[in-house]
């Protein structure tokens, strides 16, 4: 392995998600796919020592072990049912995926087409009801794509602003999506109406190749729009050479070809 | 001196004493912890117009494929590293399924908690502003009778998720149907328990009731027999799905399970005629045969 590798987009994806997590203290990160487990614990690593995590099985990690490892310390029972009350008792914030987005922050995992008589019947709706009405929540997306971010998303299951307002206090009062990362972009809900907000683009991709990617509009503010950051020097060892030394993530965002 | 009584079974014996149009919860979560070899007999029975409660994985694949499910309460269907389940995705999609309730996974927790308090209902946030409550509209709202500083909060009533029969697989029971898991996680077995009229307990062995906290912690023991009808010892009872400490997931079976269930009508028939069609037995050597098959592959490979 050269010392001199370029920064992939996989490594500011990582650090994009680690971003998203440095400000939350001591809560339940709860990443669901594998770039989110990389940038959770890769943020518990660096910006945010205190986070809480789990093997996505049953266990607390004492440590922070590369992705797909066993743990060597535990601090911690979460089974199942143990989920359902950090839930509720709020102390958590996960990132979850999504095969849609829309302008208002609404996710699906349930279903593509009619509920009823779905043309894609995906996992269900899963935790994602309760936990956008319950704890913070983002969302990972490894294809930013006109078919991901749409105007409208076929079924809710995650509720975004808008649609917890509607649904009253009880609905709004935890409401708190805070960031949606693609392989392109980083976005949050804070546009006009509590709608999409390009926050920053990647390295190497333009705020026009984002929104062509996209199926809804999405909010810039000003001018420019600013540029992801790249990791630093100690969070590419620690992403190369700690938690993910076998390049698994590259599975799930590929090196483009030009810079392989 | 008399003690509890011997509550042991057959499967065939279970399967007797279900009905048509039943409720039946199904215990485990996803691809984990399934009591399949009851449900394998499900499957096979005349049985038929079910409810079927579950964390769904291949439980609620096979019965749909089966045609048994009237309706189907889930908050998701995966066989995990199939994310997935094909049987279910096909059945969805072909509207083979009369009625679904999707619900949260939190929402259903509290359904079959509210159902093992016997409550009508428990409250919580979890489905507020979501589908849930659009495709599902008999799921009723409630406002707190109580003003936190908040307003009296509009909140989900979940409805309780009443089973007329739980069936779940342990790692280890006694005759009377105590029971314990030894793996990483109860789930939820002992609430599919509580919220039944009556629940089947299939474990991987039958022990004798001081074996039950022979090296391993009386935490453990989720299951008291006052809240089980009936035990079935069913070794390897929970394949494919994983019986931690006992066995893994077979993932290799689970993928000619997906290949079969997502392939042709000829496809999912060579698969039933191979593993289903017989019984419990049949289906154990032909798993075994199956997983002959797969080393010899291996070895012919090097």
């Amino acid at each position: 392995m050269s010392t001199e590798q370029t920064v992939t987009r996989a490594d500011v994806c990582a650090a994009a998600i680690a971003d998203a997590f440095k400000d939350d203290g001591e809560i339940f990160a709860s990443p669901m796919g594998m770039l989110p487990m990389l940038g959770v614990r890769l943020a518990r690593l660096t910006s945010n020592p205190d986070l809480v995590i789990s093997d996505g099985e049953s266990l607390f990690l004492a440590g922070t072990p590369p992705l797909f490892t066993k743990a060597d310390k535990v601090e911690g029972w979460i089974p199942f049912r143990r989920v359902f009350d950090v839930v509720a008792y709020g102390k958590r914030h996960v990132m979850m995926g999504a095969t849609q987005v829309d302008r208002f922050g609404n996710q699906n995992i349930s279903a593509i087409g009619d509920f009823d008589r779905p043309q894609r019947q995906l996992l269900g709706s899963r935790g994602a009801p309760g936990n956008t009405v319950n704890n913070r929540t983002s969302y990972w997306v490894p294809r930013h794509s006109p078919r991901v971010f749409v105007e409208a998303v076929d079924v809710v299951s995650g509720v975004g602003p808008t649609r917890a307002a509607e649904a009253g206090p009880a609905a709004a009062r935890f409401n708190d999506i805070h960031r949606i990362v693609s392989d392109l972009a980083v976005l949050d809900v804070n546009g006009p109406g509590r709608t999409l907000r390009l926050l920053s683009v990647h390295p190497g991709v333009t705020v026009d190749q984002v929104l062509e990617a996209s199926g809804c509009a999405l909010h810039v503010d000003g001018e420019d729009v600013p540029e992801t950051r790249t990791p630093t020097t100690e969070e590419l060892l620690v992403i190369r050479e700690v938690l993910d030394p076998k390049g698994l993530r590259f599975k799930e965002v590929p090196v483009p070809k030009e810079s392989a | 001196m008399k003690g509890p009584r011997d509550k042991r079974m057959t499967i065939d014996e279970v399967v007797a004493t279900l009905e048509d149009g039943m409720t039946i919860g199904i215990g485990g979560w996803g691809p984990r912890r399934k009591p399949m070899a009851l449900v394998r007999a499900l499957y096979n029975s005349d049985l038929k117009d079910l409810t079927l409660v579950s964390w769904g994985g291949a439980d609620v694949g096979l019965l749909t494929r089966a045609g048994k499910v009237r309706k189907l309460v889930y908050a998701f269907v995966s066989l995990d590293s199939v994310p997935l389940e094909p049987n279910f995705q096909r059945a969805r999609q072909d509207g083979t399924i009369p009625e679904v309730v999707e619900l949260d996974e939190g929402m259903f927790n509290t359904g079959l908690q509210a159902a093992a308090q016997r409550l009508p209902f428990l409250p919580m946030r979890a489905g507020l502003g979501s589908d849930v409550l659009v495709h599902n509209p008999w799921i009723k709202t409630v406002r707190s009778p109580y003003d936190e500083g908040h307003g009296h909060e509009e909140l989900v009533a979940v409805p309780a998720l009443r089973l007329d029969v739980a069936l779940v697989h342990m790692n280890r029971a006694d005759a009377h149907g105590n029971a314990t898991y030894l793996g990483p996680d109860p789930y939820f077995d002992d609430l599919f328990c509580m919220a039944a009229d009556r629940a089947y307990v299939s474990c991987e062995q039958v022990v004798d009731t001081a074996g039950l906290t022979y090296e391993t912690p009386v935490q453990r023991l989720l299951l008291n027999r006052m809240m089980v009808s009936g035990v079935v010892e069913t070794p390897h009872g929970a394949h494919f799905t994983t019986c931690t400490p006992d066995y893994e997931r077979d993932e290799a079976f689970q993928r000619a399970y997906a290949a079969a269930a997502g392939g042709s009508d000829e496809d999912w028939q060579a698969f039933h005629d191979r593993f289903l069609a017989g019984d419990e037995a049949a289906y154990q050597a032909a798993v075994e045969a199956f997983r002959a098959e797969k080393q010899a592959e291996k070895e012919a490979a090097k």
